[in-house]
């Protein structure tokens, strides 16, 4: 593993089980009486959220907790970044702090890549604007590998297809290098307007009709339509995009039996996937986020559990 | 665990207990287990990966076959309970798999294969604390080589091997390695 988790791309398919599966073990742990190991006791790992999150930072939180680290919990509101101060100064005044470990989400695309040229202790990206958030793909390709696969294997042959609002989706970028590195057949379904200009380079095929990729579908993972990132006019209406693109009972009914509908939150009921889908069996979006501490610690595991990386001994 | 990591011996190695001197010293194990137990009602076996495992499950077979005995046997990983995490690169974790009636009042019979340092052990008691409150916490191992850096010693030996610590003591299993031995590397001083 590398010293920092910048991409989904930094990590080989080796590393990616080795995480899936030091997850699988560390599952395991929220069935025990006492939900906590002492294996990072004395590290520090800084949450660094320049964005609005609940259950990413939560998560992490929660996963650093139960892995024993002390929690810096830094938001842009209320810090000196609302008085100006630059990503920089920031983040060597977290350096001077001795942080072991930065999580960072910023709304600006490479801003974790920057900060992990700044400080000594390892960077997780928890989401750079529309550029990726690898972690999230980990927890779903671990929930994928849950659901159908079984501990160890990797996922071969799972199609998978992504919905909706890829232009904007770190998640769906990160996904579609982890899934495919992990063997997935993955294939993005969106109007046109909603796919980045570059996606015949991503590893994946692209169609524009939903209703045809249904029936082939192990995974549909739905997309949040992200209003706060468009400031144009990606589709006629909201109505139009949800009767084209949006998950509702009706097409549901499209899928095989086994197949399972992902959201990586927050939803918009009613948009991109209806009320009785976000809440059926096949729906894995409870058990996405508990599987997001999972995988989270094990990350932080394999990051900080061991020996400092040899670049940065003194 | 100890120095058991490598599973093909080389060819200066000198093989110290064969097949069936291994098979006789785990019989006299659960035999012991059996008495010091008082009838092995409440004995949990409790292997430690990777070869603690299956150490454990023939325990529980031999205990099996003498007393008509359905001991529960289960694997518990220290790898996060570790003194050296700091030492080594982070490494992969193992199994932790406890019999559903779980470890609460029991009498916990830890099996590994290398009894060494003893931090294994030290680890793998923390680790069951975190677990529950057995009654009674024991350790079985199949060979004891010495040279212990903490307090801690073995209730069943398979075999007391005195070593330099320049030696490498190797337990190979068939359900790990494809035959059963105890080989010794590496010169005395």
């Amino acid at each position: 593993m590398k010293r920092h988790l910048i991409s989904a791309a930094d990590l080989s398919r080796g590393d990616a089980l080795l995480i899936l599966d030091t997850a699988e073990e560390l599952a395991n742990l929220a069935d025990r009486p006492i939900k906590k190991l002492p294996t990072l006791r004395g590290r520090t790992v800084v949450n660094l959220f320049f964005e609005d999150s609940t259950r990413t930072r939560i998560s992490f939180e929660a996963a650093a907790k139960r892995l024993s680290a002390d929690v810096i919990n830094f938001s842009a509101k209320g810090s000196s970044v609302a008085k100006g101060e630059s990503l920089k100064d920031t983040a060597l005044t977290l350096e001077a702090m001795g942080a072991d470990a930065v999580v960072i989400r910023h709304s600006a695309s490479g801003a974790a890549h920057r900060l992990a040229g700044w400080v000594r202790g390892s960077v997780v990206n928890a989401g750079d604007g529309t550029h990726e958030h690898p972690t999230q793909a980990l927890l779903d390709a671990f929930t994928i590998r849950r659901r159908l696969k079984g501990a160890g294997a990797a996922l071969d042959g799972i199609r998978v297809t992504i919905v909706g609002d890829v232009l904007h989706s770190r998640v769906a970028r990160s996904n579609v290098l982890l899934l495919s590195t992990l063997g997935a057949e993955v294939t993005l379904a969106a109007p046109p307007t909603l796919l980045p200009l570059a996606v015949d380079t991503w590893p994946c095929a692209v169609s524009y009709d939903l209703d045809a990729e249904l029936p082939k579908s192990d995974v549909v993972m739905m997309l949040r339509v992200q209003q706060e990132r468009m400031t144009a006019a990606y589709f006629p209406s909201v109505r139009e995009y949800s009767r084209r693109y949006g998950l509702d009972a009706e097409r549901m009914t499209r899928l095989p039996d086994h197949a399972i509908v992902m959201h990586p939150g927050p939803m918009n009921r009613g948009v991109e996937i209806a009320a009785e889908v976000a809440d059926s069996v096949r729906s894995t979006i409870v058990e996405q986020v508990a599987n997001g501490v999972t995988t989270r610690m094990a990350v932080l595991y394999l990051l900080l559990g061991g020996t400092e990386f040899p670049e940065v001994a003194p | 665990m100890g120095a058991t990591r490598h599973p093909i011996a080389g060819r200066d190695d000198l093989a110290v207990l064969d097949a069936e001197e291994i098979r006789r010293a785990l019989t006299r194990i659960a035999h012991e287990i059996l008495e010091r137990t008082h009838g092995g009602d409440e004995v949990v076996l409790l292997g430690i990966p990777t070869r603690g495992v299956p150490l454990a499950r023939r325990l529980a077979a031999r205990i099996g076959e003498f007393e008509g005995l359905e001991v529960p046997c289960g694997s518990l990983d220290v790898t996060m309970h570790r003194d050296d995490l700091r030492l080594r690169p982070a490494r992969a974790l193992g199994r932790t798999d406890l019999p559903a009636a779980g470890v609460d009042g029991k009498i916990v019979v830890l099996v590994d294969d290398v009894l060494y340092s003893g931090r294994t052990v030290r680890a793998a008691l923390d680790a069951l604390t975190d677990l529950g409150r057995p009654q009674a916490v024991q350790l079985a191992v199949l060979v004891d080589r010495g040279h212990r850096e903490l307090p801690i010693r073995a209730d069943y030996v398979g075999k007391n091997l005195p070593t330099s610590q320049r030696e490498v003591v190797h337990v190979l299993l068939a359900e790990v390695d494809a035959q059963d031995a105890v080989m010794i590397s590496g010169a005395p001083s």
